[in-house]
């Protein structure tokens, strides 16, 4: 009896200790759980309070004379010759006109740069829509200069010193005189989404570089997608289980493992030097970029493929199916799920990759927006990279918006996976 | 391959095949042979699993697979339709004939033997389709139907003969997977009976099964003898007893004894037989 007694205090005194654990684990797994998404919190904190106010942009209302003599002197009606009239000089007249007490030569440089350069484009683009104007004086919202944005928004503030500033004295009295006169305000910022890179903060847009991601990632699927799926399948469901095989079992595992540096200085050495492909080109971005990924969704199928389970095969096996016949039928449409899944976080991997594409020659300027796999391109992280690297202030929060886009679109494409996960899912 | 000596016992069988009517003098009068199987031996790997096995199989017959776990009996019901080239290092020497053709010759698809002998397995594994969908797989895996009204006949006719029809006829598009453990099953043998097979295997059909439902298939059984031979491995000696002509009887590898089923559970020649239907092992 006395040993009974002991042994259930000593049961007791365990299962403090043991609930005394349980607790503790608990605790641990919700700290690092509620850690990770402080960071995460964090993250999307300072990358939204930076990055927001680029979805605005200072926009000036100009009244522009449209003078009929400086757009079509001989009157020819001819479209190339209205291209290349003088716009900026339009706007330059606007603005001496609306302060006419600018007299200095400097003073009126300073004056014209209230406008972005941009202008001349935004006012070439209506006369071509509108050809009615021609000859008229008609208010004109254009893009304000970068400088004059980062004062409207608070970025440049007018009460340090004036050389400390890139606002003169003179500039903040004329912002000021706009703004009481209702000729400067916020608008949403079309520029951004419409918009390749450019120099001028106010005139850079993402479109570039979302186009470029796109042809990239297009290249990367069609070839990742079928070569990566058809690899699991045969390695899964027709390779002999022998050395060699265990051999390409251990090099896919160690490739998914490679920085994905090497595969751009294979890109490099292979694609452009060897075989002669376009530097800075979709093309060459996507078939990099798809061997950083192949590995990725060999090893998600594979495991996708392996949990179907065996007696589905035995059934269609028994039914008298081919061993093709079982795969296309059966486990493949079964293991879907999972290799879309595995699919689409190795898209959203190569995605966000850099470092490969740099090597490729796909970290220049480009203005132009892509139209196709062989023009020269950027993606959306090179795109975030450069402007980081840009001295302009402007550039800060358009860095931030960038990534605000970037992101936009990986969350996209994990809801895609989720959503086709929950479209292909069976039971059994 | 067909052998000088089995054509003629086929040749005899064909003739007496004539003159049968009654079931019960089956035995005294040598039905048709549907498997010959001899010295049947399987390796996995290194391992030895079956040991020079020699067994018929008569047609219309149940022919019930009894022994210990791990005994072979799957392992010889797994050759008879070459469910066995499927496992990795798995080898079978030694002669298996289906109405005198080699089942293990080089020629023969296995698809075509498969089509030929269907089976049930022991967990039910319907598809994760449709009713109609998992019946009809085989049948348009085959092309056997030639239009959607003859796939519908195929389907109903199939369904009716698992004894399953009245109670899915109304719900033929829900998932096959959504049926009781037993309705599974019964869905199992009309989607293998869908592809008019001579013989089907089953592999303890009954094992994950509650008696009713057990009754109902072991009731099927009885039907199906009429139109097909059937195999079966089972675990229960009353079940044997209860729906098999013939019985073989499997221990550590060897086929320890076969024969007609009362006398393996009455008359036993072997001891270890004895000792197996009486309980005292295994």
């Amino acid at each position: 009896m006395t040993d009974r007694s002991t042994k259930s205090a000593k049961v007791a005194a365990s299962l403090r200790r043991r609930h005394a654990a349980e607790r503790r684990f608990r605790l641990y797994g919700m700290g690092a759980v509620a850690f990770a998404l402080a960071c995460l919190g964090l993250l999307f904190f300072t990358v939204v309070s930076k990055g927001y106010t680029a979805f605005q942009q200072t926009y000036v209302k100009l009244p522009i004379y449209f003078d009929a003599g400086d757009i079509d002197p001989k009157n020819s009606g001819d479209p190339k010759v209205w291209a290349k009239a003088n716009y900026q000089g339009m706007a330059k007249k606007s603005l001496r006109g609306l302060f006419p007490d600018v007299k200095k030569r400097r003073d009126k440089r300073a004056l014209y740069k209230l406008a972005s350069s941009g202008a001349a484009y935004e006012l070439r683009a209506i006369v071509r829509e509108n050809p009615d104007l021609v000859g008229t004086t008609t208010d004109v919202w254009v893009t304000a200069d970068d400088d004059v944005d980062m004062f409207i928004k608070g970025y440049i503030r007018g009460d340090v010193a004036e050389n400390e500033r890139r606002i003169s004295n003179k500039e903040m009295a004329w912002i000021e005189a706009l703004v009481a006169d209702g000729r400067l305000e916020k608008r949403f910022n079309t520029t951004f989404f419409s918009a390749g890179d450019s120099r001028e903060p106010e005139l850079a847009g993402v479109w570039g570089a979302a186009a470029g991601s796109f042809f990239t990632l297009l290249v990367t699927l069609a070839l990742a997608f079928p070569i990566g799926v058809a690899a699991a399948i045969y390695l899964e469901e027709f390779a002999p289980k022998n050395k060699l095989t265990q051999v390409i079992e251990i090099n896919i595992n160690n490739l998914a493992a490679v920085p994905s540096i090497v595969f751009g200085l294979l890109g490099l050495a292979v694609f452009l030097n060897f075989i002669g492909m376009p530097r800075s080109a979709p093309l060459v971005g996507g078939v990099v970029l798809a061997l950083m990924t192949l590995p990725t969704i060999i090893i998600a199928g594979r495991a996708a493929i392996k949990s179907v389970p065996p007696s589905i095969r035995e059934a269609a096996l028994g039914l008298g199916a081919s061993r093709s016949q079982v795969v296309f039928h059966h486990v493949l449409p079964l293991a879907m799920p999972g290799v879309l899944t595995g699919t689409i976080i190795g898209m959203a991997q190569a995605l966000g990759e850099t470092a490969p594409l740099l090597m490729i020659g796909m970290v220049a300027f480009i203005v132009d927006i892509p139209g196709g796999f062989t023009d020269p391109a950027t993606v959306l992280p090179v795109q975030i990279y450069l402007w980081a690297d840009s001295p302009e202030r402007a550039f800060v929060e358009r860095t931030s918006a960038a990534i605000m886009v970037l992101l936009g679109f990986l969350i996209m494409m994990n809801l895609t996976a989720v959503w086709l996960r929950k479209k292909f899912e069976r039971r059994w | 391959m067909m052998t000088a000596e089995t054509k003629t016992t086929n040749e005899a069988h064909m003739d007496e095949d004539g003159g049968l009517t009654d079931d019960t003098v089956v035995s005294m009068n040598l039905p048709h042979l549907t498997f010959r199987t001899r010295n049947v031996e399987v390796f996995y790997g290194e391992t030895q699993a079956l040991f020079g096995i020699d067994l018929d199989i008569f047609r219309n017959q149940v022919t019930a697979l009894i022994g210990p776990s791990g005994c072979g009996k799957s392992t010889y019901l797994r050759c008879l339709n070459r469910m066995n080239d499927t496992i990795d290092g798995c080898c079978v020497t030694g002669i298996i004939e289906l109405d005198g053709d080699d089942v293990y010759d080089k020629a023969l698809d296995p698809v075509h033997l498969r089509a030929r002998v269907g089976m049930v397995f022991q967990k039910a594994n319907p598809f994760p389709k449709s009713i109609y969908d998992n019946t009809a797989y085989g049948p348009r895996l085959h092309g056997l139907a030639d239009s959607k009204a003859d796939l519908d006949d195929v389907v109903e006719g199939s369904l009716t003969k698992a004894g399953l029809w009245d109670e899915v006829k109304d719900r033929l598009d829900a998932p096959g997977t959504g049926l009781s453990g037993g309705q599974q099953q019964r869905l199992c043998i009309a989607r293998a009976i869908a592809v008019e097979p001579d013989v089907i295997l089953m592999d303890e059909p009954c094992s994950a099964l509650d008696p009713i439902a057990t009754a109902r298939i072991e009731e099927l059984m009885d039907e199906l003898r009429e139109n097909y031979t059937i195999v079966i491995v089972t675990h229960s000696m009353q079940q044997a007893a209860r729906v098999s002509q013939r019985t073989a009887f499997f221990h550590l590898g060897n086929l320890v004894e076969s024969g007609d089923t009362e006398q393996i559970f009455t008359k036993p020649s072997d001891q270890r037989t004895q000792d197996y239907i009486t309980g005292r092992f295994g």
